[in-house]
């Protein structure tokens, strides 16, 4: 066919270059596709067109246009990256080892590959190409199409898998995040809670305030790497805080700030602790050093708790009291910032020091309660010895004045009776009768001397026994007589007609009493009378609301006797009146008055009338209208009114064996004197036995000679006494030792003592004095006539 | 009268005397108080002991007075003997004269006690002689049965 010579960019504007062998300059047929069917060629010489067939396919486009070219190279470069990207892909998938779609893998593989083939077997379509390269072409495009085909039907299934695998590690990537955090908000609470163990550990490990609060300073400094770390307590007044514990300064001097600064305040207002600025008067601890900027500060309250604050349900009130200020501070420069937990540590740390501090102040105090307790017993223990002390030194004391007042009384009493025993004027018979009767009642009363105490101790008994009521009080009124003649005083005495005339009872102690009770009326009476009754007391008159606790029970065996002594004189002070009868206790008006009395008497006499189950009280209008005592006191009646002996004035007994078969030895060296002795002591139905010297005396001594007489002023008479001595360790088996001796020196007294005699008797002897001195020894034990 | 009263008067009478002159003091009494039935000689006992003693004691003062060198404490001894049996009878002067001389043997005055030694055996003598009669007239009631009556 003809074609016509025409510009080939004019028709059809572009080329094509198609991969294949030939590629010619032609014009191409408008109609049927540009394959390499036949191979045409353009004959630029001569301008026509001829036909060729070949196997050829002629590629759409001329070869060498610019655009062919292009499309060459990039078809080149597409087809490389195809081929490396499944190397790529097998080689990273080898590498890791949790990729789940393999086989999506390989079809993607194959998928590329395929399309890098194509593009790879399209490089040879540019030129002419043979027929067997358009088959691989087009078998390479078909497969690359049902693979890819299959690719994207896959991807449908696997996509959305892979996203949701992209989701599912996003979520996992944040929930680690958080849980990142989390862990290190434990750590760091954790951390916290570690150091508070610590410092409370540090804190409570002892109970000296001042060491709790340095360790809590010293502890927290170090926890949270604090500059500065203070203390500052209220003052006595509670008007001031001083500054009292620093961390970095050994002693902080006494700075003071006033305790109404708002910025305390609002420190003390608040529980938490509270950022402060590092200003503030309590902040500023140091110089300010210029330039450099100051850390963070905060400061905690810390309460002081009392003992008092601490009732015992609820836990104290707050509100009502001291507290100290803790300030914390930062290092300066360091720009670091106070963190939560850090606060909740200062918090904490600041309520675990305000319990030690209680705690340390509770043991303070129970401390100083057990010292005070130790010193008070040390003291009572004190007291007590010295008490102890004092009772023994009065105990000795009586012991030995009572010996010593005994001697001399026994004296009075023995030569008295003698001198009764001679020839005397009615007169001097009188005298002499009065003189033994006060001797007797004084020795009485010393025996009485030592009774108080025994009283007191509760061990005094009273002696009991039938005596002669009416006598006693004629033997008061004889005895009280004398002395109220001289005050010219009247003395009456009125016995009721009732009164029995005989009694059982203590006579002795009931003679003192009432022989007190008069003396004192008579002793400050100035004038007047003085008036003595006794009656038997009937019930209604026992029952007296002066002595509310006297009980009296009437009986048939018993009779209350009531006694009143009326006196017109000084009175009393109804004031004093129960002081009368504590001992020695004297009042004003009565010490006034020359009394010698030690007063005692009435004390013993409360005693007295306390054993006879009686009251003893005293009445008085005032001072100047007189007085009236009055006891009742219980008394026996008598089964037969027999003549009792009495026992108040000693009179001879008629019996001369007056100590029937009493063994005793009588040791002197004179014959006459031994003889005489003897016969004395036989006269009085004694066994005696003599002998003349002191080995025979030793040797013929045993436990039942009862007494031995020796003439001391032998040459051994002494020596016997000690030998005896030896002898008989134990006092009850002894033989009471009494000295017979002449004569009359304090020397021989004093030696006597000495060698333990039990008596010493001037000689001569009468009958009645051996008889007396024989029931007073074998009575007492005890025998020591004056010289 | 009859004899006995006669002789209860004599004797009291005597014993009065006796009394009076200071030949005796109370301890004679005490010892006559002494004489009971159970012994009835007691009083005569006494006595012839005492006088037995007395010379005795006398003879050895003598002895001791007469040497050159006197043994005065071995006199004042003997003294202070006679002096206690005296005092135990109631041989009132012869308890004097010993007090004396225990004085002169303690001045060691060989004079003294040569005189006082006289005097004790003066009145030795007499006493012995004195309480013989006593003795007898005292006897002589008991024969004559009445009983010697009690000293006041």
């Amino acid at each position: 066919m003809e074609v016509s010579q025409v510009d080939v960019k004019q028709e059809f504007g572009f080329l094509r270059f198609y991969y294949g062998q030939h590629v010619k300059r032609g014009i191409f047929a408008t109609e049927g596709l540009p394959w390499c069917g036949g191979v045409r060629f353009f004959n630029y010489r001569e301008n026509s067109l001829k036909m060729e067939s070949c196997n050829c396919i002629e590629p759409q486009w001329p070869a060498e246009e610019l655009l062919m070219k292009y499309q060459y190279i990039s078809d080149f470069f597409i087809a490389l990256a195809y081929f490396s990207i499944p190397l790529e892909l097998i080689y990273f998938v080898k590498k890791s080892s949790v990729f789940p779609y393999r086989w999506v893998l390989v079809q993607f593989g194959a998928f590329i590959v395929l399309c890098g083939a194509t593009h790879l077997i399209n490089l040879w379509t540019f030129n002419m190409h043979s027929r067997t390269v358009a088959v691989v072409m087009t078998t390479a495009k078909v497969l690359t199409a049902v693979v890819s085909c299959a690719t994207a039907l896959m991807l449908v299934h696997i996509i959305p898998d892979l996203l949701s695998v992209k989701t599912r590690e996003l979520f996992l990537k944040n929930k680690a995040a958080a849980l990142d955090r989390e862990m290190g908000l434990i750590r760091t609470q954790e951390e916290t809670g570690r150091h508070v163990r610590m410092l409370t550990h540090e804190i409570r490990s002892t109970l000296d305030r001042h060491t709790i609060l340095k360790t809590t300073l010293v502890e927290l400094g170090r926890t949270l790497a604090l500059e500065e770390c203070a203390l500052w307590m209220p003052t006595r007044t509670g008007l001031e805080l001083q500054l009292s514990y620093t961390l970095r300064q050994q002693n902080p001097v006494g700075y003071t700030v006033p305790i109404q600064l708002p910025v305390i305040n609002q420190v003390f207002t608040s529980n938490r602790a509270t950022k402060i600025s590092p200003n503030s008067p309590v902040a500023r601890l140091r110089p300010i050093a210029g330039k450099y900027m100051p850390g963070e500060v905060v400061a905690v309250r810390v309460p002081l708790l009392h003992l008092s604050n601490f009732q015992i349900n609820d836990w104290p009130e707050l509100s009502t009291r001291r507290y100290a200020l803790m300030v914390l501070m930062l290092p300066s420069d360091s720009a670091r910032q106070w963190h939560g937990h850090e606060l909740e540590l200062v918090e904490v740390v600041a309520d675990q020091v305000a319990v030690a501090l209680s705690h340390a102040a509770i043991l303070e105090e129970s401390m100083r309660a057990r010292d005070l307790l130790m010193e008070q017993n040390v003291a009572l223990d004190h007291a007590r010895r010295e008490a102890e002390t004092a009772i023994r030194a009065r105990n000795d004391f009586l012991a030995v004045m009572n010996h010593e007042m005994r001697t001399p009384m026994h004296a009075i009493i023995a030569l008295s009776s003698l001198l009764q025993e001679t020839e005397l004027t009615p007169e001097q018979r009188l005298m002499v009768e009065t003189i033994l009767k006060s001797s007797n009642l004084l020795a009485t009363l010393i025996n009485d001397v030592l009774d108080l105490s025994r009283l007191e101790d509760g061990s005094l008994q009273l002696d009991l026994g039938s005596f002669n009521l009416h006598a006693v009080f004629r033997e008061v009124l004889n005895l009280i007589k004398p002395i109220a003649s001289v005050k010219r005083l009247l003395v009456s005495l009125n016995l009721a007609p009732d009164l029995p005339e005989y009694a059982i009872g203590d006579e002795k102690r009931l003679m003192q009493t009432i022989l007190n009770v008069v003396g004192n009326a008579v002793k400050f009476s100035k004038e007047g009378s003085i008036s003595i009754t006794a009656f038997v007391a009937k019930s209604e008159s026992l029952r007296d609301s002066r002595a509310p606790d006297f009980f009296p029970v009437p009986s048939d065996n018993h009779f209350y006797l009531r006694v009143q002594v009326k006196d017109a004189g000084q009175g009393i002070n109804p004031q004093d009146i129960p002081k009368l009868f504590t001992k020695f206790a004297q009042t004003q008006t009565l010490a006034a008055r020359n009394s010698s009395g030690s007063g005692l008497g009435l004390a013993i006499c409360k005693r007295f009338v306390n054993l006879m189950e009686g009251h003893i009280w005293i009445e008085s209008e005032g001072l100047g209208k007189g007085c009236m005592a009055i006891f009742i006191v219980k008394l026996g009646i008598p089964e037969h009114a027999n003549e009792p002996k009495n026992r108040f004035l000693p009179k001879a007994s008629h019996g001369q064996t007056a100590f029937p078969g009493l063994k005793v030895l009588v040791l002197d060296d004179n014959g006459v004197s031994r003889m005489v002795t003897k016969g004395l002591l036989a006269h009085l139905g004694c066994d005696v036995t003599t002998v003349s010297s002191s080995d025979e005396c030793l040797h013929v001594v045993s436990q039942d000679h009862k007494v031995v007489f020796m003439d001391v002023c032998m040459p051994d008479g002494f020596e016997a006494a000690v030998r005896l001595h030896e002898k008989f360790t134990k006092r009850h088996e002894r033989p009471l030792i009494v000295a017979l001796t002449g004569n009359t020196d304090k020397m021989t007294k004093e030696n006597c003592m000495r060698v333990g005699m039990d008596g010493v008797i001037l000689k001569p002897v009468s009958v009645d004095k051996m008889r007396s001195v024989l029931a007073e020894l074998l009575e007492h034990r005890v025998l020591f006539e004056a010289m | 009268m009859d004899l006995l009263s006669q002789l209860q008067r004599q004797l009291a009478d005597f014993t009065a005397s006796l009394y009076r002159e200071g030949f005796v003091d109370d301890q004679f009494t005490q010892l006559q108080k002494l004489q009971d039935e159970s012994s009835p000689e007691f009083v005569v006992e006494v006595v012839s002991l005492f006088f037995e003693d007395c010379e005795k004691l006398v003879n050895n003062m003598a002895k001791a007075l007469e040497q050159q060198v006197v043994d005065f404490k071995q006199v004042d001894s003997h003294v202070h003997q006679l002096k206690g049996s005296s005092s135990s009878i109631g041989a009132a002067r012869i308890k004097n004269v010993c007090i004396a001389f225990k004085t002169f043997c303690e001045a060691q005055n060989r004079e003294g006690c040569l005189r006082c030694l006289q005097q004790v055996n003066h009145e030795h003598a007499q006493l012995k002689t004195n309480l013989q009669t006593l003795f007898t007239l005292e006897r002589q009631i008991v024969a004559n049965g009445g009983s010697i009556p009690a000293m006041q």
